[in-house]
């Protein structure tokens, strides 16, 4: 007997939005770095209007991944630290339905300090942030970012320098998001016509990221 | 008749053999201690039985399915009791039981009827919508047997289940075991206090060194006797 797919990451994500609700750790904390990051490239940039120009989709960007590392931290260790993730293992459900009910959840809280950011980012940088464009590239590298970021940190919130580790073994493999967010954005903004070119690369990576995270976790879980 | 059967069980973490070779089989609604000091391997055949580690060698059937190839038929029949709660702290115990009955795929009415039902016995209806960042080390290890036997699970595992309770709680955790034991379930039951020995328990199976020490009926007098010439981890 095994629990439909679709129940459980419901579940999931409907336990981890109603636990953040309650306790607020994850979104006040992902919330202040952003503001916090954005204000202080605001005040480096601010004489420079072309280099500000240049370099705001590279703000969001990294804003963003810094900002979604501590959420994940902080979200695998909720289940890590009173063995939450043994009583998920034990439940008659696949481990994909985990990984997904948990990459979602990830990727809401994320997804809600982006769009808290590009209104914000409107005004300190004055370019026009609020595109549609601009947010579906924000979402779908979000997206991406967070399942790659949920299978790093289930595997790496069992070490005793979780904080350190998630980084060193995150960072370098979202390097292709990176990368490919920040061209999109940046064609976005700046109207390139190669923009959408490199909107379809992130979707494709993303799709690809997906689709191995899916395979692996339950590698990842079992001992 | 058999519910568990394990045969030449052996786990080794890294150079470090856990347990070496066991071989026991345990009958359905039987209610068995697991006895033995620190180290002696207690957890880590707990782990295994319930599907949550692998062996190194040897094979566990429960209820005719084989582990890990068969895990997920496995898991529903299974309730275990770990030495942390394994609970959402920012949740509710309703909310926590009500979580645990989706994952086990219970519907709703029965969810709540079932829920409302085990937080009786354990004690926690009053406090059944309170946050369980709230309860004592007591309260948690109740609400971590009622959600364990939410799903009614054949088998129940229980892992040091009496450590860090006072006298009061340790006699509802008692009466617990009881009706687990005479709804028919089977029990298994980790401690290495001679004490702590639950009434309901009919066979101790002691393990020293990774090792079957010991595997018969439950006597005070003769596990104090086993613990006493046991080496220490």
């Amino acid at each position: 007997m095994t629990t439909p797919f679709l129940k459980c990451v419901l579940a999931i994500v409907a336990k981890d939005l109603r636990a953040e609700m309650r306790s607020r750790e994850l979104l006040s904390v992902m919330a202040l770095f952003a503001l916090l990051s954005i204000l202080v490239f605001s005040f480096a940039l601010e004489l420079d209007r072309a280099a500000r120009a240049e370099a705001v989709s590279g703000v969001l960007w990294v804003t963003l991944i810094f900002a979604s590392l501590l959420g994940l931290n902080r979200s695998l260790a909720q289940e890590s630290d009173q063995g939450n993730l043994d009583a998920l293992l034990l439940a008659p459900v696949s481990r994909s339905a985990i990984f997904v009910g948990k990459f979602a959840g990830n990727s809401i809280f994320t997804g809600i300090v982006g769009l808290l950011l590009l209104p914000l980012m409107t005004v300190l940088y004055s370019m026009q942030m609020l595109d549609i464009r601009v947010i579906f590239t924000t979402l779908v590298g979000i997206v991406g970012f967070c399942s790659i970021g949920t299978l790093l940190a289930t595997m790496t919130v069992h070490t005793r320098a979780r904080e350190a580790l998630l980084p060193i073994a995150l960072l370098p493999v979202a390097l292709p998001f990176l990368l490919t967010a920040v061209r999109a954005t940046k064609g976005v903004l700046n109207g390139a016509p190669d923009w959408q070119v490199w909107l379809q690369l992130l979707a494709g990576i993303t799709v690809i990221y997906v689709a191995l995270c899916l395979l692996l976790y339950g590698f990842v879980v079992e001992e | 008749m058999t519910i568990i059967q394990v045969e030449y069980l052996s786990k080794t973490f890294g150079l470090l053999p856990a347990l070496r070779g066991l071989d026991f089989s345990v009958e359905r609604g039987e209610s068995v201690l697991l006895f033995g000091a620190n180290g002696s391997g207690k957890s880590t055949l707990l782990r295994l039985l319930s599907g949550l580690s692998k062996p190194t060698a040897g094979s566990i059937r429960i209820g005719g399915w084989e582990l890990p190839r068969e895990a997920m038929a496995v898991r529903a029949q299974i309730g275990l009791v770990a030495h942390r709660p394994l609970l959402y702290e920012n949740l509710t115990a309703t909310e926590n039981l009500d979580f645990f009955g989706k994952l086990y795929g219970i519907k709703a009415d029965e969810r709540e009827a079932r829920g409302d039902e085990l937080l009786r016995q354990a004690g926690l209806d009053r406090r059944a919508h309170t946050l369980v960042r709230t309860f004592s080390r007591g309260m948690k290890q109740r609400l971590s047997i009622a959600r364990a036997l939410l799903h009614q699970p054949d088998i129940l595992l229980l892992d040091e289940p009496y450590s860090g309770l006072d006298q009061a709680a340790c006699e509802l955790l008692d009466e617990l075991l009881a009706g687990a034991k005479h709804a028919g379930r089977t029990v298994i039951l980790s401690t290495h206090q001679v004490a702590r020995a639950p009434k309901t328990a009919e066979r101790a199976l002691v393990l020293s060194g990774g090792k079957i020490a010991f595997d018969g009926p439950c006597d005070r007098g003769r596990l104090a006797e086993l613990n006493r010439d046991a080496p220490k981890a």
